[in-house]
């Protein structure tokens, strides 16, 4: 140290001011420019990520244009306007409905079940799988021996790695059985069953990602709380969980666009009745669920077309204000503990 | 290395230390203490070896050594956070006031409460300064909130920080400055009324106000408190301790009243650290 930092010192005034002949001969003779490869890395490095945010981009316009009949095209319109969708039909005699019908003589277009069907089953995998990530990340992370913990962590993560199909099918014959004995429910497939299933999927993510932050919380914090006599349970709810908060929140708001979005699933275990019903035992279709079973039989540029682009806009749209829901709540937590 | 009962020594546990052993009885006794730490690949540290030393009640007792020689270690011991490292195992004896704080039935968090513990590094909670004061107290079940509110004041008064915090006591004390956190952190402990208050290093960053502070602070906590406390810095030892303990490899290499250690060390080793021929 002692040695290098005098001719270091000498160093800076030279490059700042002499002229370059000056500042090449300064430099001692080992002295190399970088080599070629770290320009070829630098430019991989920044076509990759421009290459995932134009990807991202291409997504929206793509959804974007194809909605757009819904608002230009005279033949869509006079089938189907966003006004119709958000409201509930009339046809013939009949009284106003909410319907969901479009392939139908009269193509019916209200979107309200399918909205009600995927905030059900979302809310249902989310106040079932979020507690069960957050209790088990708590476990694992603060109260099992290192031994346990080492099983544990990789075994629960070992969920998020199933098929979300051989879930969808352990739902359909194991899991609707079992409800239907316990509960006797309307229906056999239903948002409970569709509910459970899907939080097998977010439970992994919940774990992760609330074991995580459970684990980077400092030592010296629980440290701090036992030498103050307080005991372990008190340590791991008051400062160590509280302390994790935001990775934890986090997590559940992952979770939360995680099931919003699982397809597959939910097409095998809800039943796919799209009613207006908050009840959670009648079968139950939700967006994705329509999206992924009627895309594959429109015709190209139909109303029913634009439609389900018009739905799958919706989701995005939901997807992003859940986004923007957690980014504030992890930031108003940040602020509230004032930094770090 | 043999452990040595109690009962086989001279009463006040130290011959040696020849100023403060008569009259009252020690407030902690360190009996053959042995700290082992087990490693990674299972090769196990002898961390402290065999030692014996008593503290007093109201007396500040100063641990000095190079790093590594075993003096947080010992600290440590002293209320179990020891117990928190996977794979450190102690021997020996630890009496406070008589009861033995290593067997195994008895209860830390209790023992946590009597003798409480300041760290190297502050850290304040992610909470408010109130909170942070009040935590111990309502750890121990402490509800009525006059009573905290009269215990956070009190705490913050003794640790010298009322007057710099009082008018913002809802504000995150992540926002404090280091010397301030230091001092929350010994408001945090004195909240819950320990007996002995632990010191580990607590003026290492190098502030020299802050430092003031906190050894005046020491001098005044010492009127009601047993206080050991850690430090590198000889000058600290010599201003805030009646007793100073030099620890040397894990090892308790010698132990006396304070001013006989900086003037008339016994041991060379001793006279070669304070005089800073290693360390």
């Amino acid at each position: 140290m002692s040695a290098t930092s005098p001719s270091r010192s000498e160093q800076v005034p030279l490059a700042e001011s002499a002229p370059r002949e000056a500042r090449e001969s300064a430099a001692p003779a080992w002295r190399r420019s970088p080599p070629r490869w770290h320009g070829v890395a630098e430019a991989l490095i920044k076509t990759t990520a421009l290459v995932a945010i134009v990807a991202i981009v291409l997504i929206f316009v793509f959804i974007a244009a194809e909605t757009l009949p819904l608002f230009t095209s005279h033949e869509v319109r006079a089938e189907v306007t966003p006004s119709t969708m958000a409201w509930k039909q009339t046809w013939g005699e009949a009284a106003a409905r909410w319907s969901w019908q479009p392939a139908s003589e009269i193509p019916k277009y209200s979107i309200a079940p399918l909205i009600i069907g995927s905030l059900k089953i979302t809310v249902v995998a989310v106040l079932v799988g979020a507690p069960l990530g957050i209790l088990a990340a708590i476990f694992t992370s603060q109260v099992a021996p290192r031994w346990l913990r080492e099983i544990l962590k990789p075994t629960i993560e070992l969920l998020a790695g199933i098929p979300s199909v051989v879930i969808g099918v352990f739902a359909l014959l194991v899991m609707a059985t079992w409800t239907h004995r316990l509960f006797g429910l309307e229906h056999r497939l239903n948002a409970v069953v569709a509910g459970c299933a899907l939080s097998l999927t977010i439970i992994p993510l919940v774990f992760t990602l609330a074991e995580d932050a459970l684990s980077s919380v400092p030592k010296s914090f629980a440290d701090a709380s036992l030498a103050l006599g307080a005991s372990k349970m008190h340590t791991v709810l008051h400062v160590m969980v509280p302390a994790a908060l935001p990775g934890i929140a986090a997590g559940v708001v992952l979770g939360f666009g995680r099931a919003l979005g699982e397809t597959m699933i939910v097409v095998m275990a809800s039943g796919n009745a799209a009613l207006v019903s908050w009840s959670l035992g009648v079968s139950t279709r939700t967006i994705t669920a329509t999206i992924a079973q009627e895309m594959a039989e429109v015709v190209h540029g139909s109303p029913h077309y634009v439609v389900l682009f018009a739905l799958g806009a919706v989701l995005l749209l939901f997807a992003f204000a859940t986004n923007v829901l957690a980014m504030r709540i992890v930031e108003s937590f940040r602020r509230k503990r004032g930094g770090s | 290395m043999a452990t040595i009962e109690p009962s086989q020594r001279s009463p006040g546990g130290e011959p040696r230390a020849a100023v403060l052993t008569a009259a009252p009885s020690p407030k902690l006794e360190v009996r053959g203490l042995d700290v082992f730490y087990r490693g990674e690949k299972g090769g196990e540290t002898h961390a402290l070896q065999d030692v014996t030393v008593d503290v007093f009640p109201r007396e500040v007792l100063a641990l000095i050594g190079p790093s590594g020689c075993g003096k947080s270690t010992f600290l440590r011991v002293l209320n179990r956070m020891n117990d928190t490292i996977p794979g450190a195992r102690v021997a020996g004896k630890v009496l406070l006031e008589g009861e033995d704080i290593l067997a195994k039935d008895y209860d830390v968090v209790t023992l946590r409460r009597r003798v409480g513990m300041v760290f190297q590094r502050p850290q304040p909670f992610p909470k408010s300064i109130f909170d942070n004061v009040a935590y111990g107290l309502r750890a121990h079940g402490l509800a009525d909130k006059r009573e905290i509110t009269r215990r956070v004041e009190q705490a913050l008064g003794r640790a010298a920080l009322w007057d710099e915090v009082k008018d913002r006591l809802d504000a995150a004390a992540l926002g404090l400055s280091g010397g301030q956190a230091q001092r929350l952190c010994i408001a945090r402990a004195l909240a819950v009324e320990p007996e002995v208050l632990l010191l580990d290093e607590p003026t290492s960053a190098p502030d020299p106000i802050a430092t003031a502070k906190l050894e005046e602070l020491i001098a005044e906590l010492k009127a009601d408190l047993t206080i050991v406390i850690v430090t590198h810095s000889m000058q600290q030892a010599a201003r805030v301790s009646q007793r100073t303990a030099f620890f040397y490899m894990g090892r308790l290499i010698e132990v006396g009243a304070t001013k006989q250690m900086f003037t008339r060390p016994r041991e060379t080793r001793t006279e070669d650290y304070i005089t800073g021929r290693f360390g």
